[in-house]
Parts: structure tokens; sequence; C-alpha cells
């Protein structure tokens, strides 16, 4: 009760803090001690401590296995000693086991006249339940799922498209990192940075996240609801139209031919209107098959699903109308827009993903029902309303951007509420952080949403927008939610539902592998455009030359385009892995490589 | 049920507002585009280059640098109007600065040939630069061929070393730079809102020996932020572009009077330099001295120092002149 009383203290403070400085003067030299700034910083070590934990089960199970070859090895040893014994010795102990061997039971050693008692009470919990309840499950879920096999290829690929456009689009992304350090790597028109840097986030957004969650979530509708899919043939037409409309708006950007710059909808609308159409489909195939469901209730994946599909149809024909769009109504809708585009399509819709996936890897229920329905409208409210705060401190009415920085920091509840929930339900199965990588993935994922999400909190109040804003912070941020949330939740879903699909597993050190680079390379690419984008806002604030804070961006950007680097690395694994896991049939190769375990082990 | 919500709360919070803000008008003095600025728009938004600027003059003091108030709606009204049937209004505003703020570009760096070589390779008049060369909006012209109605960029020697060869602007150059000219801040009729204060330590260097230099703002900072786009952090200007400062026979002169005139009401006497502008608007008296001070004692030239009052009995002079 008690703590409840501060939670709710707290959140109440927050707006207060978010608003101070509201008509008072900004105090420059003492942004250390800004809530915002400790908040975020308390976070970073949220994520360090994880990735700690992390790595301390990882070794702890590297230790395990170095211990069973030290076994290995005293038997080795042991036999050893056996071959070095003298015949003396070895016909005495033949003598002794043909004795053993020679001997016979009688017949009635067990059984006599007396009745059984138990004199020493040895015998303890006593059950006459055959499903023996002390015992701790420990096998691995590795059961295949029965999937009907139009379903099987639908999600793969989906899964498979949308691989394709990660490595193409961080590939692209990578690119531009060079040239931050490198301004002169080419003078091709189509290739110069500000063509190329939508064509890097239109295609991670609509190509990769969105296609990968909606295979993935085509699985889970069909599933929770207990029946197949309402049409096969709908599910293909929507693909095609998601892939074109990445294509052709890749093409037109490249070219020059975008729509007026509005970040994420830089796809001219008879473009984003093919997308547009794939989710009217998707949406009413999903809606479709959810009515025709053989159980009586809704599972919560369903609603953030269908729900997050509804939105974002109603978002982008709000952003595409024209006729509120000149002057700052194009800007209102601008921080709207993006705004929704991340929170209402990509947030909720992985949450679907979530509330499925998780219980799904781990072999539970979901901790709380309750706490995912909180979640599920607190989400609508408050993500609705917080776009302008990527305007702060801008032309746009004041009214606005208070209200947005309000709401982002009303945005906790959501956040806390499917933190917890998540948390919760891992806790218990925490062992499965040392048997498989899936767990290790949904952890960083949800610890990335805590994190991410609530520095992006602490990022829209106003002194810490005063330091933070048009620096390279902002990429840090986009790159923390993403990445660190979408895309690691999506690489979770995809390692728990593929070889339950196919059969087939990667092998642990390549997923390993995939984790670890990514992980360590976002973590680099965060902190050294969070390290670097806070300087340069402080210089800003001194009044130094602006040239004086792109020559001190220079290390951090040769550090961000390492971390890239890491990242994009990991993709490649990934694709191998899934590679693996999709292909058809194991011919030849698996067997070999079988065999070759069996003779190394 | 949540689509409703979702629907009610976004006509609330985005399209509400936004249809209000159609109801913004512009400011007297600001002008419509001529051709050349609109089709230099569509460039700068076809090039992306919103990706790294910015065109707002947040409502905080460290944003004067960009503008002299802060930006309010009417500033768009021109700007932010829909391109055409597939396109929409061009989203100006940006959320990163990777590059300078460009809301007063035609008044802070007004010369064309210093935007013309800026475009063509950036690193040519900003060493530090890591913006993007756009060599494909400039052609290559043999010398013979180059006709007195082509525009040549003076492009120095380790960036374009071919004999016989001139490196011309092409029209969509041209535009681009008359749109990047036509960005000025419009003066606001009456009074401007002030910008929200900054708590910053004192910055006047009261600790100067010199008394000229004392309660004067830094002028090295003034200088590496106005005049070094085009003379260069080490006053050596860029050979056939601009003039260096090192032992210039106008910075060194004992008398400054000069010197402050060629500030205050820019130069373009001789033929072989671009124009420098004039900057009797952009800085007050106190600014002037600082940066004619920093000129006149660094780099090895070592001529006497100037007040502020000395500046402005030379502009008061020049205004007489000039009425």
């Amino acid at each position: 009760m008690k703590r409840n009383y501060l939670f709710t203290t707290a959140l109440l403070l927050l707006p207060t803090f978010a608003l101070k400085a509201q008509n008072e003067t900004m105090d420059a030299p003492n942004w250390l001690s800004s809530p915002g700034v400790i908040g975020t910083i308390v976070l970073i070590v949220i994520v360090l401590v994880v990735a700690i934990i992390i790595l301390m089960a990882k070794l702890s199970s590297l230790i395990g296995n170095y211990h069973h070859q030290q076994i290995v090895k005293k038997d080795l040893a042991f036999n050893e000693d056996l071959i070095k014994l003298d015949d003396n010795e070895i016909d005495e102990i033949l003598a002794k086991r043909k004795a053993a061997l020679a001997y016979k039971l009688i017949g009635n050693e067990l059984g006599s006249d007396v009745a059984a008692t138990d004199d020493k009470g040895l015998l303890r919990e006593i059950s006459h339940e055959t499903n023996n309840p002390f015992f701790d499950e420990k096998k691995k879920t590795t059961l295949g799922f029965d999937t009907p096999a139009p379903l099987r290829k639908i999600v793969l690929w989906y899964v498979g498209a949308s691989v394709f456009w990660l490595v193409f689009g961080t590939l692209i992304g990578q690119y531009l990192g060079m040239k931050f350090i490198w301004p002169e790597l080419d003078s091709v028109s189509w290739l110069s940075f500000g063509r190329l840097r939508p064509v890097h986030t239109n295609t991670v957004f609509w190509g990769w996240a969105s296609l990968s969650m909606i295979g993935l979530g085509y699985f889970v509708i069909a599933r929770t609801s207990n029946t197949i899919i309402y049409s096969y043939k709908y599910a293909w037409h929507a693909w095609v139209l998601i892939n074109l409309s990445v294509f052709l708006g890749n093409i037109c950007l490249m070219t020059g031919i975008n729509n007026g710059g509005g970040e994420y909808r830089e796809y001219i609308w008879p473009v984003m209107a093919l997308f547009a159409i794939g989710l009217i489909i998707t949406f009413r195939n999903f809606y479709k098959t959810v009515a025709q469901r053989k159980i009586s209730e809704i599972y919560i994946s369903n609603w953030f699903i269908l729900a997050s599909l509804a939105w974002t149809i109603i978002l982008s024909i709000i952003a595409y109308i024209p006729s509120y769009q000149n002057g700052l109504g194009e800007t209102i809708i601008q921080g709207y827009y993006m705004h929704q585009g991340v929170g209402m399509w990509f947030m909720t819709f992985t949450l679907g993903l979530i509330y499925y996936y998780l219980p799904s890897a781990l072999n539970k229920p979901i901790y709380s029902y309750s706490l995912g329905v909180l979640a599920f409208w607190t989400q609508m409210l408050f993500y609705t309303l917080i776009g302008t705060h990527h305007f702060v401190f801008s032309p746009l009415p004041w009214w606005l951007q208070t209200v947005a920085i309000v709401f982002s920091a009303g945005m906790f509840i959501p956040v806390v509420s499917g933190t917890t929930n998540f948390l919760m339900t891992m806790k218990g199965s925490w062992s499965h952080i040392s048997k498989s990588y899936v767990l290790p993935f949904f952890l960083v994922g949800v610890i990335y949403y805590f994190v991410g999400s609530t520095q992006g909190s602490f990022q829209a109040f106003r002194f810490t927008n005063y330091i933070w804003h048009f620096t390279d912070f902002n990429v840090a941020h986009s790159h923390m939610t993403m990445y660190g949330i979408i895309s690691f939740i999506l690489w979770a879903c995809i390692y728990t539902l593929l070889p339950k699909l196919t059969g087939k597993e990667p092998p642990q050190i390549f997923v390993g592998a995939h984790f670890w680079m990514a992980f360590i390379g976002l973590f680099a690419y965060t902190i050294s455009l969070m390290a670097g984008g806070t300087l340069r806002g402080l210089s800003w604030l001194e009044g130094n030359a602006f040239i004086d804070s792109v020559i001190l961006m220079q290390p951090y950007w040769v550090w961000r385009a390492v971390g890239g680097s890491l990242m994009f690395l990991s993709h490649l694994i990934f694709a191998y892995n899934f590679y693996y896991m999709a292909k058809k049939e194991p011919v030849v190769k698996p067997l070999k490589s079988k065999q070759l375990e069996t003779i190394t082990a | 049920m949540a689509i409703a919500g979702f629907l009610t709360l976004s006509l609330l919070i985005a399209v509400l507002p936004a249809s209000q803000m159609q109801k913004t008008a512009p400011l007297p003095d600001q002008m419509a585009f001529t051709e050349m600025e609109q089709e230099g728009l569509r460039l700068y938004i076809a090039e992306g280059c919103v990706a790294c600027h910015t065109q707002q003059v947040r409502s905080i003091e460290m944003d004067n640098v960009w503008g002299g108030r802060p930006s309010m709606p009417s500033d768009y009204y021109f700007s932010k109007q829909r391109l055409d049937v597939w396109r929409q209004s061009p989203s100006l505003l940006g959320s990163e600065r990777t590059g300078p703020d460009l809301t007063n570009i035609g008044k802070r760096q007004p010369v064309k040939d210093w935007h013309l070589m800026h475009l063509y390779n950036p690193r040519s008049v900003v060493k530090e630069s890591i913006m993007p060369s756009y060599p494909w909006l400039f052609e290559e012209k043999a010398t013979d061929k180059v006709t007195p109605e082509d525009v040549v960029v003076p492009v120095g020697s380790p960036f374009f070393n071919k004999p016989n060869k001139k490196i011309v602007a092409t029209t969509q150059a041209l535009q681009l730079v008359a749109y990047l000219q036509s960005m000025k801040q419009v003066e606001m009729p009456g009074s401007s809102p002030a910008f929200i204060p900054q708590n910053k330590k004192e910055e006047l260097s009261t600790t100067a020996s010199d008394p000229n230099q004392a309660l004067l703002p830094d002028g090295a900072k003034l200088y590496a932020n106005v005049c070094a786009a085009c003379h260069q952090a080490n006053g050596e200007g860029i050979q056939g572009a601009f003039p260096s400062l090192v032992g210039s026979p106008i910075v060194t002169d004992p008398s400054p009077e000069m010197m402050v005139k060629v500030i205050l009401m820019g130069y373009d006497a001789r033929s072989e330099f671009a124009q420098m502008p004039p900057f009797a608007d952009q800085l007050s008296n106190e600014e002037i001295a600082a940066i004619a001070n920093h000129e006149r004692t660094s780099w090895g030239n070592n001529a006497s120092t100037l007040s502020a009052e000395d500046v402005k009995k030379i502009r008061d002079m020049v205004n007489q002149q000039n009425p």
C-alpha cells in the first residue's frame, strides 16, 4: 500500500519536473542535476547491469561445461590406470568378478511374511497421482507445432522478406554512418546522404519490422483463435503490396522524389497507398480469422494486433490528407504521425507479439491479464497525445507542447505495467538464460522497452530537450527503441517460433554471436551518440562556433560506426540462421555436421 | 471502441490544431518566392537537405545565433505550401542539426560565390565540414567554351585541378542558391517575442589588460561564427575567392576607419575576389570592435585595438554620408 502511494506521488510529481522552466530562465551550468539527465544515466546503468547478469549466466554455464570436461578427463586417467595394472592384480580382480557373476538369487530375498514398515522414516511425501508434481520439467520445449502448410509458408515468406530488408536497410545505415567520417566516400547523386537517409529508415520500418511483425502475427492470430486463417490469398496479396511499396518507395527516394521530407512519410502517397491497402487487407484477414475463432475469448495479443492495424490505417490516412497541412499544420501532423507510427504501429503490434511468444517460449501463462488490459488502454490514451514533444520550443502552440510533455510523463504507466507483466512472467524461469538465447533476446527487448521508453519521456522534458534536441542524442534514442525494443523482440519471437515450425534449430554459437554482436553494437552505438550529443548540446549552449561542435563529434561518430558495423554483421549471421531454419530439406550437410559433433564430443 | 477513442484523440490533438494553423497570415514585409527560389526549394526537398538542417529558431537564448527573434507560424507562410499533387507541404522545421540552422542563412551568408563553392565541395570553404558535395549540380566546361552568361565557380586547385577546364554552375545550382539566399528572417512590426534567457557565466573579458578589450564580447568566438566561413579560421582566406586578412594593409592600418567601414557597408571593389556583404544590421558596435581587435592582433598582425566607442563614431559618420 505504501509503495503504491509512493509510486503515485512520483508519477504526479514528474509532470511538475517536466514543466519546470516553463517561464523561468534555463539553468545551463547545472545541467547534470536535472531530473531528466539523472534519470537517463540511471537507465543506462540498468542496461549495463542486465548485460552483466546475462553475461554471468552465460559464463556460469561455460564453467559448468568446463567442469564436465574435467570429469571426462578424470575418467580417461582412470582408464589409463587400469591398463597399467600388473597381471596378479588383474587376476585377483577377475576372480572376484567371476564369483560375483556366479552369484544367483534364491528368489525370496525381497519377499517375506512380515508386514512392510518404514522403521527409519525414509519415505516422505508419498503420492498416488500418476503425474508426479514434485518434478520440475527440464526438457527443452522443442515440440513441433502442427501447423497447416500454407500458414507455415506465409510465415516463412513474410519473415524471409523482412530479413532481406533488414540486411539491405542496415547496409545502407552502415554506409551512412561511414559518411560521417568520410564525407567524400562517393559523389553519386543516388547515394548522397540526404537521399539515402530516408531509404535506411523507411526500409527498416516498412520492410524489416512491419513484414516481420505481420508474419509473426499470422501465426498468433491463427493459433490463439484455434482456427485457420480466413484467406491465405489475402496474405499473399498484402505481401506483394507491402514489398512493392518498399521497393518503389526506395527507388523514388534515390531518384530524389519524396513527399516533402517529413520523417517516415517520405514515400509519396501513391507508393504509401500500396502499403496502406496491404494493411487494410491484413486487417480484414486478421479480423475475419478472429471472428471465426473456436474459443470464446479473444486473447490479449489479438487486441493489440488488431488495434495496431486499425490505428495505423487511420494514422496513415490522417497523415496523407492534404487539406490541413499547409504552413505549421504540416508540422503538427508530422509530430503526431512520426510518434504514432512508432507508438501505434510498431510498439503496439510488438507488444501483442510478446503477449503470445514470451509465455509460449517459457511454456507458462502470462503473469497478469488485467495489467495487459491496463497497458492497452493507457497506451492508446497517452501515446496519441505526445507527438508535439518533437517540437518543444518551436513556433507550435505552447499548449500543444505542454500537453505533449505531460502525457510523455504519463507514458510511465503503460511502460511500467507492461514491463512488470513481462518480468513477472519470466520470474522463475531465469535458468532459461543459460539454456538458450530466446530468453536473453526477450529480456534485452523488455529491458529496452522500459529503458528506451522512459528515457524518451525524460527527453521530452523542457530542460533535457534544451540540451539534447537537434543533437545526435535523438538518433541514439531512436535506435534504442526501434532496435533495442522492436528488433530484439522480433528476433526473440522468430527464434521461438521458427524452430517449432520447421523442426530445425540453428547452432547455438551462431544465435549467440547474433545476440552479443547486436547487443554490444547497440550499446556502443547509443552510448557514443548520447555522450557526443550531450557534449554537442553543451557546446551550443556555450555559444561556440558551430563547426567546433562538428569537430567535437568526430570520435563519437567513429564509435557509432564501429557499433553499427557490429550490428550489421550480426544481421548477416541472423540471415544465415534464418536460412538454416527455413531451408527445405536437411539433405547431406546437417548429417555430416552431426557426425562431426559426436566425434569431437 | 478503441478505434473510436483513437480517432477522437487524433482529431483533437492533430487535425483540429492543424486546421487552425491554416488561418495564419504572412507578415507585412514577407515576400512570395520567385520562380527561381521556388524551384530551389523543390531541390532542397529532393536532395533531402532537411535530414541535417533545421529551419526554426527556438524560443531559447542559445538559438539567438540563428536569428534575431524566435520563429513564428507566419514565417512559414510561403515556404510550407503544398508542393504539387504528388507531394505535400515540405517538412522544413527539421529534427536534426547535424549542420547549421538555415532560417537566416540568406542574411548570415549572402555571398553567392561562397554558396556555389560550398555546394560543389563544402570542404573547399569549410575544411572540417562533413556535408556531402553536390558535383551533379555543376558541369565541367572547356575554358574556351565558357560563355559570358555562364556562372564560373572559383574552386581552388586542391578540389578541382584540370587545366583548360572550368566549373560552371547549372541552373539547378543557381536555383538552390537563390532559395538559400532568399532565407532571411523578416522584421516583425512592433515588438517581437523574446527568447527565454539562459543563466550563463559572465562572458565579458573583464580581466583583459587592454582597456579596449575590456567589456567587449569574445572576438575570437564571434570571428569563428561570423567571418571564418570565408576568411577561414587562420585568416588566410581562399585564393581567388576570399582575401587574406594576414598582413592585409586594410586590417593592419593604424587607422581602423577603412576596416570598420568595410565591415559595416560591405566591399566589392576588387574583381578577383567575391563580394563582401555589409554587416551593419547584424553586428553591434561592441561586436564589431571585438572582431576587429581579434583580426588586428592575431596571425602575426600587430595593429592597435579599438573600442566600441570608435566603431560608433565611424557608424555615425557612415550613416550621415548615406542617409
